[in-house]
C-alpha cells in the first residue's frame, strides 16, 4: 500500500501557516452533523475533545479510567518546554526545533518538529489563561528551569506535578464541553475494536468495564490518544492500566505503526526493591539541575556513601559530557548508568543503582532552596525507600518510561486508515529516536488544542459516504469480533496468570530489547516471545466472567496484544542496523561507547504493515534534512 | 511479615457486602499495600477464585484512583499520602487490617472496594473553570501573578480529587473538594471574572449529588494526600457569601 506523508511544500517556517490556509473549511452550521469519537482523556485526548467541541462538532469522549482526569498525563512530573525565550538566554522557535531533531538524533520530520517548536508558546498562552498555576518570580511573571539536551532554560512547570496541572486544565475544558452537551462522556469503556469500511474509519465497538456491556459507536472520524506502550516491559513508569491495545486493533485494521523499537529508558527513577515489585516511580529529571550522579571509581566498592571520599567518586556524566555535564539526555545518562553497573560500579542492595547527590547544592543554596523546587520529589522518594534525600544521595536507576514509535501519522496527524487520527504519545511523530524531557507535555497538547482541530477539517470534507448499510454491518461483525475474542480468552482453563506471563514477557524485553541490544539477542528473542504467546493461549486462566468488572480478563486481553506488538518490536530492532538514540546495537557503536548512526542506510521511519497470517511487512519513509545538517550529536 | 486481612467483599448489584478474611504469609516490608493486594489476587486467582476489585492505576499518589479505608483511616495511616504509597513497613507483624471502600452516600459501591465517585466530575462540570476557548488566550505574560498568590493556588489546585475528604467526614460533605477548586481559581487573576457564578454553581451541585453539610472539625484537611488546608472551605464560604449579597 502507498503512503504520503503530505508535507507541505515551501520554507520551512511557512509551511504549518500555508497549510492552515490551504485545509478546508466546514461551516458552523455543518460542524454539528459530524461526530466524531476521541478515545483516551490524558493531554492529547482531553485537549482535543474540549477544542473540538468548542469549534461545534459532536464528540464523544472514552476513557479507562473512572474519570478522565485520572488518565496517566496527571503523573508527569517536571514541566512543559517553550521556545518564550523570556530568561533571554538565547532560545527561540529554531533553537527548540534543532535541540529536539537533535535530541532525537536525527530521526523525526524536520517539518513536524518545526511546527511542534512554534505551536509551543501558544500552549503557554493557553494554560496560563486556563488558571494553571505555574511557578512564578516575584515581579509575577512566569518562571523557567533547564532540562536535559538543553544549554537555555525554557521548561515551564508547577513544582514536580506540571502533568497534573495541565491536565485538570484540558479536564475543566472539557467538563465545560460537557456541561454544554457538545461532548458525551463514556468513562470506565474500554476501545476494543476500530470498524473500517473501504479503508475508512466508521465506528468503534467499545466495552463497558463495569457490565461488561459490548456496544459499537458510529463517527466519521476517530482520534485516537491512548498513551504509550511502555507497559509492555511489565515494569515500568505507566501507570498499571496504560496499555497498546487500541493502538494494536487499530494496527490490524489497516493502521501501520512506526519504530516500534524507540522506546525511552528515563534515567532517574527509584530502583526496583524485589520481585514483588509492581511497578517504578519516576523521579522528574530537573533534579539534575541541582543533584550530580555519581558512582564510586573502584568497582565493589560496598561503602556507604558518606565514607567514600570525594576523590574516589566518579561524577562519570561531568567527565564524559562536560559541556551538558548531568543534564545529558535521557538516553546517554541511562546507558552510562548502565555501564557503571555492568562494570561492578553500582550501589545500593541490589548493586543496581547509582548516587544523585545533593551535598552540593545544599551547601550552596541551602534546604528551603531545594524544598521549593523539588519538595515534593524528595517526599515521594523518602515514602518509597524510608531513606532522607537530604541527609543521604538518592539512589536512582534507568526504567521504561515513553515510547518514541507508535502509529504512523502524515503531517496531519492522519494514520493509514482514513479519519482515524493519532495523538500525543500514541503516534510516532516528533522525538526521532529520544525524547527530551518535557517535550511530551508540548506535543500532547500541541496535538489536541491546536493540531487536530485544524487538520480534522480536510477528512470531514473531502470524505467519501459510506453506504448506511454497510456501516452497520462493519460495526455488527465488529462487535461479534470481540465477543469472539472474549470467549476465546475466557475458554482456555490453564493455570497461569496473565500477570505471570505478562512479567515473563518484561523480562524478555528488557534484557534483550532494552537499554543494549544485539542480533543474536533479538534471534532469541522473537523465538522466547512465540513460545510464550503459544503458552499464553494454552496455559492462561482468568477467574469469572464477562459481565462484571473483571480486571484479569481486561489485563489478559492487554497482555494477549502486549505479546504480539513485542515482536514487532523486536523484529524492528533487528532490522535497524544502526544504533540511534535510545536504539543502542551493540554492534554499531564508537570506541568510546557513542552510538554510531548509518544515515546512509537508516534513515528512514520504519512502518511496518500488518499482513494476515504472515510476518508484518516493513516499508520506509525517507527523512529529509534540508534545514540541519546530519552531524554526529554530540554533548561533550 | 504475616498480616491478616478482612476485606470488604460485595458483588456487583448488591446492595450489601460483607467482610472476609484472608491470611497473607512471607510477606515483604518493603511491598507496597497495594503490591499486596496484587499478591493475594494472585494466590486467589491460583485457586480458581474471584480476585477482589479495587479502583488503582497511577501508584505514584496522583491520579487519584485509590479509595480505600484502612483500619478506619482513609488511605492508611499516614498524613499526606494516598493508600499506593503505603507500603507493608507501617504494619507491625501478624497485624489485623480492615480493608474497606470509601463510603458515603453520594458515593455508592460499585464492587467490592470500587465506589463511584462521578459525582465529583459533575460538580466540576458545573463551573470549575475558566471559559476560555483554544486559541483565546492572550499572551501568557500579560497575566501577572503574584509569585505568594500562584504558590497558594498552587497548593489548592494539586487536589486528585480522590474522596477521602468525603470517605472520613461524619457528614460525608465534599466542601474541601469543592472548596479546593473555588479557592484555587478565586485567588488567580484568571478566575476573578466568572467566580460568583461559580461558587454558587458548584455549590449547587455539591448540594444535589447528596453530600453533606460541614461542621469544620478538619477531619478532611488531615486524611487528605495532599494536605490541603482547611482555610480553603473558609474562602469558599467567604466567596459563597459575597456572591449571595
Amino acid at each position: 500500500m502507498k503512503f504520503f506523508n503530505h508535507i507541505p511544500s515551501g520554507p520551512l517556517e511557512q509551511k504549518w501557516d500555508r497549510h492552515c490556509f490551504e485545509l478546508p473549511l466546514v461551516n458552523p452550521a455543518n460542524k454539528r452533523k459530524h461526530h466524531i469519537i476521541v478515545v483516551g482523556t490524558g493531554l492529547a485526548g482531553a485537549s482535543a475533545s474540549a477544542s473540538l467541541a468548542e469549534l461545534g462538532y459532536q464528540v464523544k469522549t472514552f476513557c479507562i479510567q473512572d474519570s478522565p482526569r485520572r488518565a496517566h498525563s496527571i503523573a508527569a512530573q517536571g514541566g512543559i518546554n517553550a521556545a518564550k525565550n523570556y530568561p533571554g538566554d538565547g532560545d527561540s522557535i529554531r533553537r527548540l526545533f534543532y535541540d529536539t531533531i537533535k535530541g532525537g538524533d536525527f530521526r523525526s520530520r524536520e517539518a513536524n518538529v518545526y511546527r511542534l517548536a512554534q505551536i509551543s508558546n501558544q500552549i503557554i498562552d493557553q494554560c496560563v489563561a486556563q488558571g494553571v498555576p505555574f511557578a512564578r518570580e516575584y515581579g509575577g511573571l512566569l518562571a523557567n528551569r533547564s532540562f536535559g539536551g538543553a544549554q537555555v532554560s525554557r521548561t515551564f512547570y508547577a513544582r514536580g506535578q506540571t502533568g497534573q496541572q495541565l491536565l485538570l486544565g484540558a479536564y475543566g475544558a472539557l467538563m465545560r464541553q460537557v456541561d454544554k452537551g457538545g461532548v458525551r462522556l463514556f468513562p470506565r469503556h474500554e476501545m476494543m475494536d476500530l470498524a473500517v469500511v473501504e479503508g475508512q474509519v466508521a465506528g468503534v465497538v467499545t466495552r463497558n468495564l463495569l457490565t461488561g456491556e459490548i456496544k459499537s459507536h458510529f463517527a466519521q472520524a476517530v482520534i485516537l490518544a491512548t498513551g504509550g506502550y511502555g507497559n509492555i516491559f511489565y515494569l515500568s513508569t505507566n501507570a498499571m492500566h496504560s496499555n497498546a491495545s487500541a493502538a494494536w486493533r487499530c494496527y490490524k485494521k489497516g493502521a501501520f505503526f512506526a519504530n516500534p523499537c524507540f522506546t525511552q529508558i528515563h534515567p532517574t527513577c527509584i530502583p526496583r526493591s524485589g520481585d514483588h515489585q509492581s511497578k517504578l516511580t519516576l523521579l522528574s529529571e530537573s533534579l539534575r539541575n541541582d543533584g550530580r550522579i555519581w558512582v564510586p571509581k573502584k568497582s565493589g566498592d560496598k561503602r556507604v556513601p558518606e565514607n567514600i571520599p570525594e576523590g574516589e567518586r566518579d561524577y562519570y556524566l561531568e567527565r564524559i559530557y562536560p559541556s551538558f555535564g548531568n543534564l545529558t539526555p535521557r538516553d546517554l545518562a541511562s546507558r552510562q548508568a548502565k555501564f557503571q553497573v555492568d562494570a561492578g560500579k553500582g550501589v545500593g542492595p541490589t548493586g543496581e543503582a547509582v548516587y544523585l547527590d545533593f551535598k552540593e547544592a545544599l551547601e550552596r543554596r541551602g534546604k528551603n532552596f531545594l524544598s521549593e523546587k523539588y519538595g515534593n520529589l524528595f517526599q515521594i522518594y523518602e515514602k518509597i525507600t524510608g531513606e532522607n534525600p537530604y541527609e543521604k544521595p538518592m539512589r536512582i536507576y534507568p526504567a521504561v518510561h515513553y515510547t518514541m514509535g507508535g502509529l504512523w501519522v502524515d503531517y496531519n496527524l492522519e494514520s493509514t486508515v482514513k479519519g482515524l487520527f493519532v495523538l500525543g504519545e500514541a503516534n510516532f511523530s516528533d522525538h526521532g529516536a529520544n525524547r527530551l524531557g518535557a517535550s511530551a507535555l508540548m506535543q500532547g497538547l500541541a496535538d489536541g488544542y491546536f493540531i487536530i482541530p485544524r487538520t480534522i477539517a480536510r477528512h470531514l470534507v473531502e470524505r467519501s459516504s459510506l453506504e448506511e448499510k454497510k456501516v452497520k454491518k462493519a460495526l455488527e461483525e465488529s462487535v461479534k469480533e470481540v465477543q469472539k475474542r472474549l470467549d476465546k480468552v475466557l475458554q482456555i482453563k490453564g493455570g497461569k496468570t496473565a500477570g505471570a506471563i505478562h512479567r515473563e514477557l518484561g523480562y524478555l524485553l528488557w534484557e534483550y530489547v532494552g537499554m543494549l541490544r544485539n542480533e543474536k539477542g533479538l534471534i532469541q528473542v522473537i523465538t522466547a516471545i512465540q513460545g510464550l504467546k503459544d503458552q499464553f493461549w494454552k496455559e492462561l486462566f482468568i477467574p469469572g466472567e464477562q459481565h462484571y468488572k473483571n480486571a484479569e480478563l481486561e489485563k489478559a486481553l492487554r497482555v494477549a496484544d502486549f505479546l504480539e506488538l513485542a515482536e514487532l518490536m523486536a523484529q524492528d530492532s533487528l532490522e535497524r542496523k544502526e544504533s540511534c538514540g535510545s536504539h543502542f546495537r551493540e554492534e554499531y557503536q564508537s570506541q568510546e561507547q557513542e552510538a554510531l548512526r548509518d544515515d546512509e542506510h537508516f534513515c528512514h521511519v520504519s512502518v511496518w504493515e500488518h499482513t494476515e497470517g504472515k510476518k508484518a511487512l516493513l516499508h520506509k519513509e525517507p527523512l529529509e534534512f534540508k534545514e540541519v545538517s546530519l552531524s554526529v550529536r554530540s554533548y561533550k | 511479615m504475616l498480616l491478616k486481612l478482612k476485606i470488604w467483599r460485595q458483588k456487583r448489584g448488591q446492595k450489601k457486602g460483607s467482610f472476609e478474611n484472608y491470611e497473607m504469609d512471607h510477606l515483604s516490608p518493603d511491598m507496597s499495600f497495594l503490591e499486596m493486594l496484587d499478591q493475594l489476587n494472585e494466590d486467589l486467582v491460583g485457586q480458581k477464585k474471584v480476585p477482589v476489585a479495587f479502583d488503582h492505576d497511577c501508584r505514584e499518589g496522583i491520579c487519584g484512583s485509590c479509595s480505600l479505608v484502612i483500619n478506619g483511616n482513609p488511605h492508611g495511616p499516614h498524613a499526606g499520602s494516598a493508600v499506593c504509597q503505603l507500603h507493608l513497613r507501617s504494619f507491625k507483624d501478624k497485624e489485623e487490617i480492615w480493608i474497606e471502600p470509601f463510603r458515603a452516600k453520594a458515593f455508592p459501591v460499585l464492587q467490592d472496594l470500587i465506589v463511584d465517585r462521578s459525582a465529583f466530575d459533575r460538580i466540576i462540570q458545573s463551573g470549575a473553570y475558566v471559559s476560555v476557548n483554544t486559541g483565546q488566550a492572550p499572551e501568557a505574560h500579560s497575566i501577572l501573578v503574584e509569585k505568594a498568590k500562584a504558590e497558594e493556588a498552587f497548593s489548592h489546585a494539586a487536589c486528585i480529587g480522590c474522596g477521602a475528604c468525603v470517605a472520613v467526614c461524619k457528614n460525608a460533605s465534599a466542601s474541601l473538594f469543592v472548596a479546593a477548586k473555588v479557592s484555587h481559581l478565586a485567588l488567580l487573576p484568571q478566575g476573578k471574572v466568572e467566580k460568583k457564578a461559580r461558587v454558587l454553581k458548584m455549590v449547587k451541585q455539591m448540594e444535589k449529588e447528596g453530600f453533606g453539610a460541614c461542621t469544620n472539625t478538619g477531619a478532611c484537611s488531615r486524611a487528605c494526600p495532599k494536605e490541603i488546608s482547611l482555610h480553603s472551605i473558609a474562602r469558599m464560604n467567604r466567596e459563597y457569601f459575597k456572591s449571595i449579597f
